[in-house]
């Protein structure tokens, strides 16, 4: 159990380390100056344009050699400051990310989940069952080869603009201040399902299609045959195929983690979704090197988590795995 | 199975939770924010209103357009991308005096009159009965408390103001004397009174050096017409400040409440405004020529140019690079592009071609017409072609493009913010006209850092700009035409490095006219022109409109070219003292049906 745990920890305290580098690596690779962006369009008597170009570079330490810099970043990363955002100056980063970081949550949680179970189910469902195999599996690959973008912007226009069903941009009405209240909660879940319900399907797709195949091919598998020799109901045999099945799906889940978040970025940006992904775009687009840092740190964290969380599931549901770690034990 | 559908039921309600939670979670932060800002001293603070969670439509304005990004800081110093919420000066702080580009006057706002009482003295009188939004009188020291921070903190804009004033003083708490050195810059002085906003002495005395400069001055207080009231990322809501002194002077603005949004798109502005879920869309739509005519939306003119016009593009010439150093080359390129094509095609008629000495409409009377009959440009390929055959431009290697009269290839490119679809457009207008003249010009859009860092560090070759404001003299134009001294990085003007030692003095000896000498000031204008149109070292080539169109759903009496006394129709920031606020104040709610 130790071993096992030890070596994920270090792989994935050197993935996060690697990770992070780059992350702090690529938005000074950008052509541009953050600074000068900040400070443009300053058109007044900006005679005290260079004063101020100084005093910015100082105040986010841009001035100091680039070693230093990186230093610095790991520094205050530990210290949990993740500097100031240029584009929303002078907000913290981490007030910047703790504000968009809920709407991650509640659309990624419930579209991961959600449509793994209900793939899973529906895929073994279907799985030899003529005429759902013949009819919805097609559907199943059409929605899986989707791009998330793509299925957003179909959504929005036939759901939001030509039905007028939904509303196609934002998290709430512009005629509601935040409060707690049905009307503010309804429309908050207004706004949110659009957004959801387009990686929803996509991965529904997916998964959908994965346990069919797996189910069918486990029940060709000579447990299966044994099982529907001894005459068990179908049922059964179906309920042991469908648990080995799900092994592979979860690994399935840990591989395409950071598909489906990258989805949830540009669903977002469809949307104008105040998420991280929405956030990445505007920072990117001002060159706000410590925004871009912060959202790729949470989505860099996120997947580890994720990944780790998995990892310890699959101990707990593949029997395999914690016979190997006992026995190392004893 | 019984045990996995149990697992299915606890991580379907997890995962319901776990949303539920996530939304719950995003609500609380802005409202506190406001009773936060409830005023200090309740004693003489106007009663407290409950804060509204659900916004009457009658009674609310929604407008879009101004915000570059969230609202992220109410500092009313913050210069440039950094002013992301309209209304901090305006709405919330006040300046000294409105500048009305329609009329060209200077009206009293802070103040109820100032004048130069000799060379070297500005006396200025404020109202009586200012009071800050706490209840707290606004006064004299205000004012001298404001300026003065621009003489203590050089990272404020202002504060080279103190080049040329020497002291502040409050005579009483109405009167207050600027004193200044010899050679006082009269023009600028003019541009700064009405666009340094006045700050409570008694609130930002305590605040430290960084909280002033760069502080994001949440739960501001001013002395204005609307109260900050919330924000969240795609908006800012202002409520009307029911004890503002100027409803007695100005008169009460209509709307109660003003939502400013950020539209994700220009397509979503344009759908809430033909819907009617936006009353004032500030945004630059294409196509709105066509949906104004057909009753759609309503724009300021009901023909073409629909829009008033805002600012000057021009067409920065790097002068540090060959052939842009050749006036004669430069006069050639001027003649070469289709300005017509430039308002016709790419802008479908919302805008109007400029003045070849770029300066608006509003300041036409400083326009010197016998200069401009003389020296002026438009388009016309046979001019430009015997101008360049004239200075030894020739296509030697038969590809069409004239070469350098050295024999070298010229290739050059001309640039603007990739996304910015109506320049774009007009790049490739300007890319095409030159081809067909000779002259080898392509147009590229690089990202808007990498476009800025360019212009900024004089790489580009040429590239559109538009950063001058509307406003009460050319002198701003000319500062960020001839911008000087040439540093390493040309941050806010003469990004084509031309340098012109003659054209500089011109240029600040305008600076130093007084703004009550109209003819001195003709007469400094007219030599500018003279020298500009003669080197031509950029070309003015359209005037960017004040984008704006407006629904009749909800709210009436929009200034159209039928007002009688018309201002701008605009949200934009830095605008409201330009007639933005008397806008609103003018505004007549639609009565329900």
């Amino acid at each position: 159990m130790r071993r096992y745990f030890g070596r994920k920890f270090l792989i994935y305290g050197l993935t996060f380390l690697l990770a992070v580098t780059i992350d702090w690596l690529i938005p000074r690779f950008m052509p541009g100056d953050p600074i000068a962006n900040m400070l443009s369009r300053a058109a007044l008597n900006a005679d005290a344009a260079q004063v101020l170009y100084t005093y910015y570079t100082h105040a986010f330490r841009l001035d100091l050699p680039i070693w230093q810099q990186y230093l610095n970043f790991w520094n205050a990363l530990f210290h949990g400051d993740l500097g100031i955002s240029t584009y929303l100056f002078p907000t913290p980063v981490v007030r910047v990310l703790l504000r968009a970081v809920p709407y991650d949550i509640a659309l990624l949680l419930p579209a991961i989940l959600l449509s793994w179970l209900a793939g899973n189910r529906f895929g073994a469902f279907a799985a030899r069952t003529k005429w759902l195999d013949n009819t919805v599996l097609p559907l199943g690959y059409i929605l899986t080869a989707t791009p998330y973008m793509w299925l957003g912007i179909l959504l929005a226009w036939v759901l939001g603009i030509v039905l007028g069903l939904f509303p196609i941009a934002g998290a709430y009405s512009f005629d509601l201040s935040p409060h707690l209240s049905w009307r503010f909660l309804s429309d908050v879940v207004w706004h949110w399902f659009l957004p959801f319900a387009s990686l929803f399907l996509v991965q529904f797709g997916g998964w959908a299609i994965g346990m069919r195949n797996m189910i069918i091919y486990e029940l060709e598998a000579d447990y299966s045959h044994y099982l529907e020799a001894l005459g068990s109901p179908r049922r059964l045999v179906r309920n042991y195929a469908f648990r080995n099945a799900l092994l592979p799906q979860l690994s399935g889940l840990a591989l395409q983690l950071g598909v489906i978040v990258a989805g949830a970025l540009v669903t977002e940006v469809v949307f104008s979704y105040p998420g991280i992904g929405y956030l990445l775009l505007s920072a990117i687009q001002n060159q706000d090197y410590f925004l871009v840092q912060g959202c790729f740190l949470f989505i860099i964290i996120g997947v580890l988590v994720a990944n780790f969380a998995i990892d310890i599931v699959y101990v707990l549901v593949d029997p395999r795995t914690r016979k190997g770690m006992t026995g190392e034990k004893a | 199975m019984k045990r996995s559908r149990i697992v299915l039921s606890i991580l379907v309600a997890m995962a319901l939770l776990l949303a539920a939670c996530g939304q719950a979670t995003e609500v609380p932060p802005e409202p506190v924010e406001t009773e936060e800002a409830a005023p200090p001293e309740p004693t003489v603070a106007p009663p407290e209103e409950p804060t509204e969670v659900v916004f009457e439509r009658g009674e609310t304005l929604y407008v879009s357009g101004a915000a570059w990004g969230p609202p992220s800081t109410w500092n009313p110093f913050q210069p440039g991308n950094l002013a992301n919420t309209t209304g901090t000066i305006g709405f919330l702080y006040e300046v000294l005096f409105a500048f009305d580009p329609m009329t060209g006057e200077m009206t009293p706002w802070l103040a109820e009159s100032g004048e130069w009482t000799d060379a070297t003295t500005y006396d200025l009188a404020l109202r009586e009965g200012l009071t800050w939004s706490d209840g707290e009188p606004l006064t004299a020291a205000d004012v001298v408390f404001t300026f003065e921070l621009g003489q203590q903190y050089a990272a404020l804009w202002f504060s080279n103001v103190w080049v040329y004033l020497t002291g502040v003083t409050a005579v009483d708490d109405t009167h207050v004397q600027f004193a200044f050195t010899a050679d006082p810059l009269y023009q600028e002085w003019a541009n700064n009174l009405y666009n340094i906003p006045i700050v409570p002495e008694h609130l930002w005395a305590g605040l430290s050096e960084e909280d002033i400069t760069i502080g994001a001055n949440e739960n501001p207080i001013g002395s204005g017409a609307y109260l900050y009231e919330s924000h969240g990322e795609d908006r800012n809501v202002w409520v009307r400040n029911e004890a503002w002194w100027g409803i007695d002077v100005f008169g009460t603005p209509a709307p109660a409440r003003i939502v400013d949004i950020r539209t994700s798109s220009n397509n979503v502005a344009l759908g809430m405004v033909i819907k009617g879920e936006l009353d004032l869309s500030n945004n630059y739509l294409p196509g709105v020529a066509d949906l104004s005519t057909r009753g759609y939306v309503s724009t300021f003119f009901a023909d073409a140019p629909y829009m008033l016009s805002a600012n000057t593009a021009v067409l920065f010439l790097n002068t540090t690079k060959s052939p842009m150093d050749d006036p004669a080359f430069r006069r050639a390129l001027a003649f070469a592009i289709n300005t017509g094509d430039i308002v016709n095609v790419a802008y479908a008629n919302l805008v109007r071609a400029a003045n070849p000495t770029g300066l608006l409409p509003s300041l036409s009377n400083f326009v010197d017409q016998d200069v401009v009959d003389r020296l002026g440009f438009s388009y016309d390929p046979a001019e430009s072609r015997s101008i360049l055959a004239a200075a030894g431009y020739v296509d030697v290697d038969g590809d069409g493009f004239v070469e350098a009269p050295d024999g070298s290839a010229i290739a050059l490119e001309v640039t603007c913010p990739f996304g910015w679809t109506d320049w774009m457009e007009a790049i490739s207008v300007i890319a095409n006209s030159a081809q067909e003249a000779g002259i080898n010009i392509q147009a590229a859009t690089p990202d808007y850092g990498a476009w800025n860092t360019a212009l900024q560090s004089g790489t580009f070759d040429m590239t559109l700009n538009n950063w001058a404001n509307m406003s009460n003299t050319p002198w701003t134009l000319y500062n960020l035409l001839f911008r000087h001294p040439i540093q390493e990085l040309m941050q806010s003007g003469n990004f084509g490095r031309y340098d012109n030692q003659e054209i500089f003095d011109l240029v600040d000896a305008l600076a130093r006219v007084p703004s009550t000498d109209v003819a001195g000031m003709q007469a400094a204008c007219s030599a500018i022109q003279e020298l500009m149109l003669t080197e031509v070292p950029m070309i003015p080539l359209w005037y960017n409109g004040l984008w704006a169109q407006f629904s009749n759903a909800t709210w009436t009496n929009w200034p159209t070219e039928e007002s009688a006394a018309a201002t701008l129709p605009t949200t934009w920031s830095g605008y409201w003292q330009l007639g933005g606020l008397q806008t609103l104040i003018n505004l007549e709610p639609v009565p329900a049906p």
